[in-house]
């Protein structure tokens, strides 16, 4: 029997579906990724006026924007890493659209992060959450929720001088997503997808060099996971469709069953 | 005896703001020669190539011998103040509302009399060193000062109006992150600025120095950060009306040509950092630092800009870097035009390779942070327009002076 | 060998115009030098097609100049010359016009001055005056002529001991001999006490040490003595001229005039000495250089300027009747025209026709011009001789 999404429309509207923003607003001071200066950089988020019913443009408003494909909230497509480079499909303007709507799990963190930072995610860990919320099914997300978001810039991206200190997976527990959970993506509220020392690991920045080795994908900057269910949630990531697009930002939505 | 300056009150929010308003700044295009001059903090007259008569007011023919031939020349700067009179009244609103102003004729050892505004502690009868300074119209003006330093000169009231002194000023540095930053912060404190404003963009990201740099007194940390429009514009809506110097430290260096560099994501920094930069610091501070040009003891007086003497001739080596200081050269004329009815100054600072990490494969000689920040605070309290700091900046501009084509052949290395 | 000067045989002066000045004028130069033309032409009782001959001094008549006023002024001269030399003009112009008149390339010459002064030409005409005064003077407290004078008077005082008390003299004197003049700008008496305590402009230059500014023309005719007679014109006669321009350009601050170049000539074309003359008419744009000329024309030696001043009185009825009409300093300066206004009552005193007190048993005269401080002193000097018919 084919779904009715007239009625699905209508659950939305009833608040039978609820909606929940999982995006970032797209601001200049938001912190983006870090690297060292002599590399090439992500550009920053940065707005300029065009008109405000001046005489630039006396009856409209709006601006120019400018950003980098992984600036703010955002979405990394397989191609964004050297281990995606030669898969099919693997830019974000040639992806099956059906992937960017997705359920997903939530994996909740967030007490281990406050007390450390650098807290990596491990098989253990999982293997104890799916003790209590049952297996991951295969085709969801997977959604780290370490309550980062409602941090300080700073604490935020908690720049020492050995690099970042932000919470993030181990290379084992993300080989085993891909490959003994068939996962969909990988999404965090962290800068990026990988534990912020995760230039130490072997390979270095795993949950980007596996995720997008198999042709997963990654969400990060992400906010309001903790207003989630562990399961159950459905996920509407789509980018922009830039030709050969690595990622872009976007508005991250979650679909939720029930009246909350 | 000059009296000293006392730290401005505060300004009384009901009274009405003085404009500004400029003398007479028309020159002939030969007196622009000493306009050239003063703008470098040097004294040159005409010297006379075939007879050596030494010559003022400037001309187009010699007085003693018809020549044509006649170039400025650093010539000496002493002299005797011979008479002197104070203006009580003028028909020039500049000077109507600055009078009584002293003026004087000097009789140069170096031959002709010159006109000259006169430092308060200069006395008939006594010799005296001329000087030529940028008055706030732009245009060079004789200005003599007593033969030896003075207690306080520097607060005399007629040179003050021709100098930037950041004594009891209220300068921003733009940026804090950068170790020019910090040492101009420093240097700033220690001219007696009355608040160092110091710009950080980006504050959640970390930077060395941080600790230092709070430490120094009256440096308060603002958020700034050049490349965003938005934050730059928040800024001079907060503290615009109280900055009166601006100092312009954001830097962006890389190595790099312009055939061999890979792409423009580096190129499009360069020119957002600096060029853009300089545009919306320009566009936001300008309108109220030129309304703020004669607001009393800390007006409105300088933007300060950091140029690579590459900005002159390219480097190379540093090709984009250079076309982006260039850019920066030309947008800071168009500056000097549109702040010169405020009376407010356009410094340019030209510097060789700096003892920074960016510069770090660079053969010295260069120039440290502390020694730039050092010409920088001089410049503003000489009232000049042009700095040259370092040996390298110095051997440009020397070269480009005698022959720019064997500079563009040379710098190709 | 020096050539000897030719005299000025048979070179008269007549028709002496003064259009009465006003403070402010709404009228342009060009108004004025047409109503000077005009009275010229009234008073000599000729048309303007009898002046062959024209000289034309003005500040304010610019862009044009003399050739420029023929067209306005539909005269068709056969000889022009525009003498734009401020306070020397008028003498400058009644030397160019005789020699013409001499040679017979003219047969009346119109020698017409005047400025308007509208509420801001002075300031205008301070800033853009010379190139020198735009590049070294003017950007130097603005004070115009008024701050370079100033110097010029310190360093005199300096020098010779004069003091302020001398300068006010002199002032006093003039204002007593403007009180007769009706159109005179200043209509009080002055007294040593209001000199003295006026407010200061330039240090040691106050108030009453400077001109008012003001719209006026001033003008003569020059022909000769026949063509005078035929007309029926009182006249008088050109003895003698000189003219120098930039002398002394050595001296620190000026402290003389070209006059001390030329006085020995002055004075033997003239054939006279300087206690020979009836009345003295200098150009008194500041006291100092009332002084100045004293000793330059030869009145007494350098120097001794203020003894010279507080020895005489400088009154119409006085033992040195100077600056009969009140001079600059009380009646006013109509620009260029201030290089006539001497010249015009020299010659209505010693045709009996003074406008206000005349100087008794004037037989000669000693008019004096000095112009153009085009950087830190006055560049042109001249002085005549003239003398009753």
């Amino acid at each position: 029997m084919p779904t009715d999404v007239l009625a699905f429309a209508r659950d939305i509207a009833a608040g039978a579906v609820r909606v929940i923003d999982l995006t970032q607003t797209l601001s200049q001071d938001f912190p983006i990724i870090t690297l060292p200066p002599e590399l090439g950089q992500c550009a920053p988020f940065r707005i300029e006026e065009v008109s405000r019913y001046d005489e630039r443009g006396p009856a409209w408003y709006w601006n120019n924007i400018s950003l980098g494909e992984h600036t703010g909230t955002h979405f990394d497509a397989p191609i964004h890493w050297i281990s995606g480079k030669d898969l099919p499909n693997n830019a974000v303007d040639t992806i099956d659209v059906r992937k960017f709507i997705a359920p997903a799990v939530v994996i909740d963190c967030s007490k281990e992060c406050a007390a450390d930072p650098d807290f990596a995610l491990t098989i253990p860990f999982v293997e104890a959450w799916e003790a209590k919320h049952g297996k991951i099914p295969p085709g969801h997300w997977v959604l780290l929720r370490t309550d980062w978001s409602k941090q300080s810039f700073t604490d935020y991206a908690n720049l020492r001088d050995d690099g970042a200190h932000t919470p993030g997976p181990e290379p084992k527990v993300v080989k085993w997503f891909v490959e003994e959970r068939d996962v969909h993506g990988f999404g965090t509220e962290t800068i990026g997808t990988d534990f912020g020392q995760g230039h130490h690991f072997n390979p270095p920045f795993p949950a980007h060099f596996y995720m997008h080795g198999k042709g997963r994908f990654g969400l990060q900057c992400l906010t309001n996971l903790d207003l989630l269910p562990p399961k159950g949630a459905v996920i509407v990531a789509a980018p922009l469709k830039i030709k050969q697009g690595s990622g872009s930002p976007l508005r991250v939505l979650a679909l939720v069953s029930g009246e909350k | 005896m000059t009296t000293p300056l006392t730290r401005p009150k505060r300004k009384n929010p009901l009274k009405r703001t003085r404009l500004p308003l400029n003398p007479q700044g028309v020159r002939s295009r030969t007196a622009h020669g000493l306009t050239a001059a003063a703008a470098e903090g040097r004294f040159a007259l005409q010297v006379c190539e075939d007879c050596k008569t030494v010559i003022y007011p400037p001309r187009d023919c010699c007085p003693n011998c018809l020549s044509a031939r006649l170039p400025f020349r650093d010539v000496p700067r002493g002299g005797m103040l011979v008479a002197e009179t104070t203006v009580r009244t003028s028909t020039d609103p500049y000077f109507r509302e600055r009078t009584p102003w002293r003026v004087g004729s000097v009789k140069l050892d170096a031959g002709p009399v010159i006109v000259a505004h006169l430092h308060g502690d200069t006395v008939e009868g006594a010799r005296v060193r001329l000087e030529f300074k940028l008055d706030k119209s732009g245009a060079a003006v004789a200005l003599a000062l007593p033969e030896q330093d003075t207690p306080h000169m520097a607060d005399d009231p007629h040179l003050r109006e021709m100098t930037c002194d950041p004594k009891f000023r209220r300068v921003l540095i733009t940026d804090g992150r950068t170790e020019v930053g910090q040492a101009m912060a420093k240097a700033f404190s220690d001219a007696g600025a009355n608040i160092v404003f110091v710009g950080i963009a980006d504050q959640w990201k970390p930077f060395p120095g941080m600790d230092k740099l709070r430490q120094i007194e009256r440096v308060e940390i603002v958020p700034l950060d050049v490349t965003d429009t938005e934050s730059v514009t928040e800024q001079a809506e907060q503290n615009g009306s109280r900055i009166d110097i601006i100092v312009n430290t954001a830097e962006h260096v890389r190595a790099g040509g312009i055939v061999d560099r890979h792409g423009l994501t580096v190129a499009r920094e360069e020119i957002d950092v600096r060029y853009l930069g300089l545009m919306r610091l320009a566009q936001a501070f300008g309108p109220v630092m030129r309304f703020r040009g004669a607001d009393g003891v800390n007006s409105a007086a300088a933007f300060v800009n950091l140029l690579s003497v590459h900005a002159l001739m390219n480097w190379p080596t540093y090709g984009a870097y250079s076309a982006a200081e260039a850019a920066c050269l030309s947008a800071a004329q168009c500056m000097r035009a549109e702040l010169r009815p405020g009376g407010v100054k356009v410094l340019n600072v030209f510097f060789g390779p700096l003892e920074t990490e960016w510069f770090q494969t660079v053969p010295p000689p260069k120039v440290t942070p502390a020694a730039l920040a050092k010409a920088v605070v001089r410049g503003l309290q000489q009232g000049i327009e042009d700095v040259f700091v370092g040996d390298i900046a110095e051997d440009i501009r020397a070269r480009l002076a005698v022959n720019p084509k064997a500079l563009e052949r040379e710098m190709a290395g | 060998m020096t050539h000897r000067r030719a005299a000025y045989d048979n070179i008269v002066i007549c028709a002496p115009v003064t259009i009465p000045y006003r403070r402010y004028s709404t009228h342009s130069a060009h108004w004025w030098l047409g109503r000077s033309l005009h009275e010229l032409t009234r008073a000599a009782g000729i048309t303007p097609k009898d002046i062959d001959g024209l000289t034309v001094s003005s500040f304010t008549v610019g862009p044009d100049t003399a050739i420029g006023l023929t067209q306005h002024f539909g005269l068709s001269p056969r000889w022009l010359d525009h003498i734009p030399f401020g306070g020397a003009s008028g003498v400058v112009a009644l030397r160019r016009a005789a020699r013409a008149v001499q040679a017979g390339d003219a047969d009346i010459v119109a020698c017409i001055s005047g400025d308007t002064n509208h509420v801001d030409s002075f300031r205008k005409t301070l800033s853009t005056f010379s190139r020198f005064a735009q590049d070294a003077v003017y950007p130097y407290g603005s004070g115009g002529a008024n701050s370079s004078f100033a110097l010029i008077t310190k360093h005199y005082m300096n020098l010779y001991g004069a003091k302020r008390e001398d300068f006010g003299k002199l002032c006093i004197a003039q204002r007593d001999n403007a009180l007769s003049i009706p159109f005179a700008m200043m209509k009080k008496k002055l007294t040593l006490d209001e000199y003295m305590s006026a407010r200061p402009i330039a240090d040691p230059v106050h108030l009453f040490d400077c001109v008012m500014p003001c719209a006026g023309a001033e003008a003569v005719l020059v022909c000769r003595e026949d063509t005078a007679k035929s007309l029926g014109l009182p006249m008088v006669r050109m003895l003698a001229t000189i003219e120098r321009h930039n002398a002394f350009g050595g001296d620190v601050i000026q402290h003389r005039g070209g006059w001390e170049v030329d006085i020995g000539e002055l004075w033997a074309m003239a054939g006279m000495r300087p206690s020979d003359v009836s009345l003295v008419e200098t150009y008194d744009d500041y006291p100092v250089i009332v002084m100045m000329q004293f000793e330059d024309l030869g009145f007494c030696k350098k120097g001794e300027g203020p003894d010279f001043v507080r020895g005489h009185t400088f009154t119409n009825d006085g033992t040195f009747p100077h600056n009969t009409s009140g001079g600059q300093l009380s009646t006013g300066q109509a620009g260029a025209a201030g290089g006539f206004l001497g010249l015009t009552d020299a010659v209505r005193q010693l045709t009996d026709r003074p406008i206000g007190t005349a100087v008794a048993d004037a037989q000669s005269a000693v008019i004096s011009g000095f112009g153009m401080i085009n950087y830190d002193r006055g560049l042109s000097s001249a002085a005549a001789v003239l003398a009753r018919v």
